[in-house]
């Protein structure tokens, strides 16, 4: 299969179908909570959420001893919560800082839940296969109730968002201030984490535990290259996020043994690539052309800097001069003269130059506009 | 001198790991001061302002305004963090930045409107900043980035300013547009109080000033209380400034 018979199929078949609308919705929700967790610099915290959920759903397991995934992704959920708190509590009661503190939690949550796996595989219950696909994720497992939820979740996470967008806001730009202007900062906070560990804890099946950060943090990377307001970059990671769940299901479903959530995770590092290259504003490509322009800029100016002190020492300001008396000053060249030309600074004739009224008001005023741009 | 008390403080103690950074501090800021809070670095300048917000929690000690606690009055009051507190980079404008200091009257919930955009600009304008409202943050001067911080709590439209190193790494020409703005705010009979280092300018910017150095040194009207006496036993060395014009 090809993508482009993919693409064809999605209509048809069921199960695709089932899968694509997942993957999508996940990168949806991912993407815009997880430019809040970018914002936040909590950019870690989302890994070390996702490996404190495995012991969850291990443990969700040996309670119950079912594979309904709703109960598996509850257990993930406690005990991503769990996790979450302890990194908050260990910064605010320590003098640990938070990395230290994620680090912590993410192996010691993540080492207990591989041993709650290996002893469960090694129980003589045949429903114990396949719970090692929350490590890696199996997006192929999807089922329309799966899929239902994702949406359910999503919906419920949009709404909170919207709901209190203001308040989003301001905590993520000034947490001080929102306490005093008398805003419970503590439940914002709670509000956004909860609602990243919701998104996180979703995508385990799909994604798995290992690689679920990143499908958080690369649509939100992306989209901040793109724009400076807070609902564009919200709505653009939303989106990037989306098409990588897509695209990434598509090309893994359209080649054999290509694992879902590894391509839908380097999908969204291209996004990631092409937006740090060739964002307008922030992006390194335009970045460099704008040092270029500026350089040649400069050198122009500093040529007709050249001449202006030439033509002061004349009467007349636009007596003509050769263009042999530039030649040791290093920042011309033919074309450097052209553009002087074309900008109506100088005229050019033969082999001489000549500086015009504008050319001479130009050089006057230059540093007077540089202090006037500031 | 028969005037209101604007903010009571009584026996604030805060203190990081057991080491005290303020220690007891009792303090009554008269209504329509403008009042600097000088002291070494260490001394616990910022740490008060935030005490009294209630950013910090306090071992001990209450705080109120008018006579009322602080958390009953949290409206009258409005803020100016330190410059380099927050994240310049945050994807989001000047004049978004500005509203914000709408927020707290509007409450949970409400989005601000047409009249929270109209005191928004309106604040813009009084700190010189209207032409760049819709600039993004990131793209603003230290000064300017500071005005935009003193537009936002001019936006509350409040009683007393608490503020934080206003003059911070601004560029002459922002320093005076902010302290007309303090004299402008003390003439309309706010009160303001701004931590401050520069003791070269208190007497000429403010009429009132706190000596802190984890215990309250002294306070009182600049005129009176400025001068080598405390200004010793607050830092600790002879500290010769001109007091006298």
């Amino acid at each position: 299969m090809n993508i482009q018979e993919y693409f064809e199929l999605l209509w048809t078949d069921y199960t695709l179908r089932t899968i694509t609308l997942g993957t999508a919705v996940l990168g949806a929700i991912c993407g815009m909570l997880g430019s809040f967790a970018v914002l936040r610099k909590e950019s870690l915290l989302g890994d070390a959420i996702s490996h404190a959920a495995l012991p969850g759903i291990a443990l969700a397991f040996l309670i119950t001893g079912a594979k309904d995934s709703g109960v598996l992704l509850l257990g993930a959920l406690v005990s991503g919560l769990v996790g979450t708190f302890w990194i908050r509590g260990i910064t605010s009661k320590t003098h640990l800082k938070s990395d230290t503190a994620l680090g912590l939690i993410l192996s010691i949550f993540f080492g207990f839940g591989m041993l709650l796996l290996t002893f469960i595989q090694k129980q003589p219950n045949a429903n114990q296969a396949g719970l090692d696909k929350y490590l890696f994720g199996q997006a192929a497992t999807l089922v329309e109730s799966d899929v239902q939820l994702m949406i359910i979740v999503t919906g419920i996470s949009l709404f909170v968002m919207l709901l209190f967008w203001k308040e989003f806001k301001i905590l993520l730009f000034d947490a001080d201030y929102t306490k005093t202007l008398g805003f419970n900062t503590k439940f914002i906070d709670v509000l956004i984490t909860f609602l990243i560990v919701l998104a996180i804890v979703l995508g385990l099946q799909t994604v798995g535990v290992v690689l679920m950060s990143a499908i958080l943090l690369a649509p939100a990377a992306a989209a901040r290259q793109w724009t400076n307001s807070l609902g564009t970059m919200v709505l653009l990671a939303a989106f990037f996020g989306a098409f990588s769940g897509v695209f990434g299901t598509a090309i893994s479903a359209s080649q054999k043994n290509l694992s879902t959530g590894p391509v839908i995770v380097l999908v969204a590092g291209v996004f990631v690539l092409f937006s740090f290259v060739f964002s307008p504003k922030r992006g390194l490509l335009f970045r460099e052309i704008r040092f270029r322009k500026n350089r040649t800029d400069l050198k122009l100016m500093k040529t007709l800097q050249f001449m202006y002190g030439i033509a002061q020492e004349h009467e007349n300001i636009s007596h003509p001069h050769a263009i042999r008396i530039l030649n040791n000053f290093q920042g011309f060249t033919k074309g450097s003269l052209k553009k002087l030309e074309n900008e109506g600074w100088i005229a050019l004739e033969g082999q001489q130059w000549a500086m015009t009224p504008e050319g001479f008001k130009q050089a006057q005023e230059m540093y007077n506009q540089k202090a006037g741009n500031e | 001198m028969d005037q209101k008390i604007a903010v009571q403080i009584d026996d604030l103690t805060v203190a990081y790991n057991y080491k005290p950074v303020l220690w007891d501090i009792d303090l009554s800021v008269p209504e329509g001061v403008l009042m600097a809070i000088v002291g070494p670095n260490g001394a616990g300048k910022s740490t008060l302002i935030k005490a009294i917000l209630g950013i910090i929690k306090p071992i001990a000690g209450s705080v109120s305004i008018y006579g009322k606690p602080y958390s009953k009055q949290r409206k009258l009051v409005a803020y100016v963090p330190q410059k380099g507190s927050v994240d310049w980079d945050f994807p989001t404008t000047a004049l978004d930045v500005v509203m914000m200091g709408t927020y707290g009257s509007l409450g949970w919930i409400k989005r601000p409107g047409q009249k929270e955009k109209k005191t928004a600009l309106e604040s813009m304008e009084k700190v010189g900043m209207l032409a760049f409202k819709n600039r993004q943050i990131s793209q603003l001067s230290g000064g300017q980035q500071q005005r935009v911080f003193l537009a936002r709590a001019l936006a509350q439209d409040a009683s007393i300013y608490f503020m934080d190193e206003p003059f911070q790494g601004v560029d002459a020409t922002t320093e005076i547009a902010i302290i007309n703005i303090l004299k402008e705010l003390r003439k309309a009979g706010k009160t303001v109080v701004v931590v401050h280092h520069d003791l070269q300018t208190v007497p000429e910017y403010f009429d009132w000033v706190t000596f802190l150095n984890v215990k309250k040194i002294a306070t009182g009207p600049v005129k009176e209380i400025f001068n080598d006496d405390n200004l010793t036993k607050t830092y600790g060395i002879n500290y010769k400034v001109a007091v006298n014009k």
